[in-house]
């Protein structure tokens, strides 16, 4: 435990003196290295959890009433921070990179100590065992990332997306304090391991917790922040955020249902309609966005709906007595966490090197970057396929946990878990198929084919510092889906604990998942040494054969241009439409007028549905109220001090009448 | 055992459509081996690539059959054994499908035609529908026999299965059929044998192959209908008598058949108009979706 906290101390006093440093280009050097340091003291205390150490803790009284700074490691929180580590460590040295050359005057030295402490916050949030600490712990991670979000303030549209994020943050905020002293209040006191006994009303504070945590988790309808804050942030925060960030919310749900008592079954449900729309609200969203870093952020929503799912089969099973669906439940949901924080932080890095190289992050601009940019290429395509669940990579381990742990649901006479199960695996199926679109749109759009638009200037390859990082997430992605039956060890003692389960169910959970997992795993070497053999006898037959170059045959017409292609818009249009009364994508120009139709724009544009229908009405008519306590406030400060007396006046004659 | 059968007979089911289509139009029609011909003479091609392309339109056509090849060792015929076979490996064999599909979009778009990267759009919308209505047939079937890997589903089916679970297999056969002519596009989802590349959808993907790469395509495509046809036999030939002979007989017969039936739907139906396909494909999702609520009913009632 004292790994951890030196973990602590290294990011906090690296972080003080990369802002004392400022603008000096050391600053970043003194961070990064911060972060790596840190990252190596914390896992080894995390793994040895994870490996099957017992469970420590490290307390230090602290004068806040109800507070101690209490911070331990359980399974639980050893998986959280061992991605928050790694995932913090390989952002920032890819940031430090990315930030290199950065032409904007800001002095990055800030911007660095934000990033630590985003960090150092974090792990305490994960670690926390005390009620208190952990909501500090949560605002400081807010406010250190609502920093970052704003690196480029000097953009208006930047500025705005800092303060989506920062009043959707507090309301959250605001659900989880009076979670907690609900709950804190009742147990008298404020420390994890007192808050034993099942608190009534239990579905109330567990909808409450779903609300608190879901926001920040990104669950629809409380999402909008996400598209927003991402694109706006420079993409290794981007990455952090996305892969690490939004997890916190995962875990304080998982946590704090933990706290509830044995959970009801309509509890599951709710989570399982909740993951399931959030799954394939946030893919289509995704599908429609021409932005590469919006659309990054809408797949966020979309692996937290099918992290979510897989807690909802988890509640499920306890509450039917299933421990089968209930340990695979959450080991899938718990090993996606995992998953997601590997590619999409990989992805976020792929983009941030694209928008460094041409400075768009249009899509429909983009094209034909394989050939400048091969490395961020091939590693694009990894996460990609990754993020699509296609196998041999890690994203298909963890839904084929929450498959077939859907499918263990069947066999009960239940006809209500088969139903749900159903619901489970028809929506992967949809949401695997619709990613599987999706990212071979995004892929397919920037790196294939020809230049959609003239760059200002040829495009270059990104550097080592930020290509190393993405290679090493690449290869974790690789490993996962090559070797499913570890990965499944190390969070099968986490989910086995959630899932209530007993060592002995726990045990035949992990029987009914070990061999289909070792199937899995001989496949994916399979399908490796069949592509390498194919690939050599294409090899042995081409040698002796003429390979020729020429043009792409166009069906006859001679002279194909790059305008031509399809865009993402056109690729993405047949499900857009398709799923038109969802999205309510606008479209603008188009429409061809006159004998000889002359030149036509087309533009397509899908905002989100639930910002402009459901939070803007809302936040309009609080800014109306708002606005008539405005005569109130005017600035004069004599009437200000008129306030003050007459308050004290009434405070006095209440006091003495 | 069952991979085996497949990849040898696969390219003679494509013949079998054909001849059955020949039968109709009153034509004699190609030799049952031509696709067999068509491979051979294709490995021996050189190829041209476009200079647009990448490494990517190179790596699509081996890793689209080595998926293929991967997925095609899980799926029984009939009796005869998978030479793989767990709990949930349909889940596999319909995401590795998935990849290889994946790569053949990739391919197309990788060569920056308007005409593959149209072909690729459409590929992936119905892809994405094809998918849950496959996983939900497969279900169906499982929740009627109990099991969840494909080989044990279908070793089950035999003639009581049919007599205690008739409708819910009917209803899984008719969702499987229709995913069977989607995925491998048949008429009324697509047509192979169009000559207008703006009605095409898999075949104008792979316009810009050529050589070993074309004869990579082929053969994968005649495995991927074998192994969907392999499904559908399983299905409609309940003969499970546990002599392997038997079994692998009655069960090749049922391939030949299915090859058939699709030859006599592209021979009497027309092409779906393109917007109606979707609405096709939601409601074999749906077909199978109540196959899983009788299967389920039944289960419950004692």
């Amino acid at each position: 435990m004292t790994l951890v906290a030196s973990a602590l101390a290294v990011l906090l006093l690296s972080g003080f003196a990369s802002l004392a440093l400022g603008r000096k280009s050391f600053a970043a050097v003194v961070a990064v290295g911060g972060a790596v340091a840190a990252a190596a003291l914390g896992i080894i205390p995390a793994t040895m959890c994870l490996a099957g150490a017992a469970p420590v803790s490290i307390a230090v009284p602290w004068s806040v009433p109800g507070g101690a700074f209490h911070i331990g490691l359980d399974p639980l929180s050893s998986i959280f921070a061992v991605v928050i580590l790694a995932v913090s460590a390989l952002s920032a040295m890819y940031g430090a990179g990315y930030l290199q050359g950065h032409s904007s005057a800001a002095s990055t030295g800030p911007h660095w100590f934000f990033y630590n402490a985003l960090t150092a916050s974090m792990l305490v949030v994960v670690t926390a065992q005390n009620a208190v600490l952990f909501l500090v712990a949560w605002e400081c991670m807010a406010l250190s990332s609502f920093f970052l979000v704003t690196f480029h303030n000097e953009h208006a549209d930047v500025r705005k997306a800092g303060w989506i994020y920062l009043v959707a943050s507090h309301m959250a905020t605001a659900f989880l304090i009076f979670l907690f002293a609900v709950l804190g209040s009742r147990a008298g006191s404020f420390e994890f391991a007192d808050w034993t006994s099942t608190p009534p009303a239990a579905g109330a504070l567990f909808l409450v917790a779903l609300i608190g945590f879901g926001a920040k988790a990104g669950i629809v309808p409380l999402h909008v922040w996400l598209p927003q804050a991402h694109p706006a942030a420079p993409s290794h925060v981007s990455a952090v955020m996305s892969g690490v960030m939004i997890k916190t919310g995962i875990y304080g749900l998982l946590r704090v249902t933990g706290f509830l008592g044995a959970p009801e079954a309509w509890w599951g449900y709710v989570l399982v309609a909740v993951g399931i729309s959030s799954g394939i609200l946030g893919v289509l969203f995704a599908l429609a966005q021409h932005d590469i870093k919006r659309l990054l952020a809408y797949h966020s929503v979309e692996n937290i709906g099918i992290i979510i799912l897989g807690m909802g089969l988890g509640l499920v099973g306890i509450s039917k007595g299933n421990s089968v669906l209930a340990v695979l439940g959450f080991s899938g949901a718990i090993l996606h966490v995992v998953n997601h924080a590997i590619f999409k932080s990989l992805l976020f890095m792929g983009a941030g090197s694209v928008v460094r190289a041409t400075g768009i992050r249009d899509i429909d601009s983009l094209g034909g970057l394989l050939k400048s940019l091969p490395w961020t290429a091939a590693m694009f395509f990894i996460g990609a396929a990754a993020i699509s669940a296609l196998p041999p990579l890690n994203g298909f381990v963890s839904e084929f946990l929450i498959f077939i742990g859907a499918l263990s649901g069947f066999s009960l006479a239940h006809a209500s878990v088969s139903l749900a199960s159903c619901a489970a695996v028809a929506s992967l199926a949809l949401i695997g198929g619709l990613a599987a679109a999706c990212f071979a749109k995004a892929f397919g759009m920037t790196f294939l084919g020809e230049p959609r638009s003239p760059l200002a200037h040829d495009p270059r390859e990104a550097g080592p510092a930020m290509l190393a990082p993405m290679a090493v997430l690449s290869l974790a992605c690789a490993a996962i889906g090559l070797l499913p039956a570890q990965a499944m060890a190390l969070v099968s003692r986490a989910a086995a604990h959630l899932a209530l389960a007993s060592p002995v169910d726990a045990a035949d959970a992990l029987k009914w998942a070990s061999f289909p997992l070792s199937a899995v795993s001989a496949v994916a070497f399979a399908l490796f040494a069949l592509v390498a053999l194919l690939a050599a006898v294409r090899l042995v037959i081409l040698s002796k054969r003429p390979v020729d170059h020429g043009l792409t045959w166009d069906c006859g017409y001679a002279k194909p241009t790059a305008r031509m292609q399809y865009t993402s818009s056109s690729f993405a249009q047949p499900l857009t439409s398709l799923f038109r009364p969802l999205l309510q994508t606008h479209t603008k120009g188009g429409e061809p007028t006159g004998v000889f139709p002359g030149h036509t724009t087309f533009s397509t544009d899908t905002p989100d549905v639930f910002e402009n229908s459901m939070f803007k009405p809302v936040f309009l008519a609080v800014a109306k109220v708002a606005a008539l306590v405005r005569s109130f406030q005017h600035g004069r400060i004599h009437v200000y001090i008129l306030y003050i007396v007459l308050a004290l006046l009434v405070l006095l004659f209440w006091k003495l009448g | 055992m069952a991979a085996i059968i497949l990849l040898i007979f696969a390219p003679l089911l494509a013949g079998v459509i054909n001849r059955a289509k020949a039968f109709f139009a009153g034509r004699t029609g190609q030799p049952l081996l031509q696709v067999y011909f068509d491979i051979a003479k294709l490995l021996r091609k050189g190829v041209v690539y476009s200079r647009t392309t990448t490494w990517v339109f190179r790596a699509g056509p081996i890793v689209s059959l080595a998926a293929v090849l991967c997925a095609a060792c899980m799926i029984p015929l009939g009796g005869v054994r998978a030479l793989m076979s767990f709990p949930g490996d349909f889940i596999l064999v319909a995401y590795l499908l998935g990849l290889a599909r994946f790569m053949t979009v990739l391919a197309a778009l990788d060569t920056g035609s308007a005409f593959e990267g149209m072909g690729a759009s459409r590929e992936v919308q119905f892809a994405a529908l094809t998918e849950p209505a496959l996983l939900l047939a497969l279900i169906s079937i499982g929740s009627a026999t109990g099991d969840w890997s494909l080989h044990e589903m279908f070793a089950v089916v035999n003639a009581h299965a049919w007599a205690a679970h008739g409708a819910v297999l009917a209803m899984a056969t008719v969702a499987l059929l229709a995913v069977l002519l989607v995925e491998n596009s048949r008429v009324p989802f697509d047509d192979p044998n169009t000559h207008l590349e703006l009605t095409m959808i898999h075949e104008v993907m792979v316009l810009d192959h050529s050589g070993p790469d074309l004869a990579f395509i082929e053969f994968g495509a005649s495995v991927k209908f074998a192994m969907f046809a392999a499904l559908l036999s399983g299905l409609i030939v309940p003969v499970r008598t546990g002599l392997a002979w038997v079994d692998a007989s009655a069960a090749l017969a049922g391939l030949f058949a299915v090859a058939v039936v699709a030859g006599v739907i592209e021979s009497c139906m027309a092409r779906l108009r393109i917007l109606r396909v979707p609405q096709m494909l939601v409601a074999a999702s749906v077909l199978a979706g109540v196959a899983i609520l009788v299967a389920l009913a039944q289960g419950v009632a004692p």
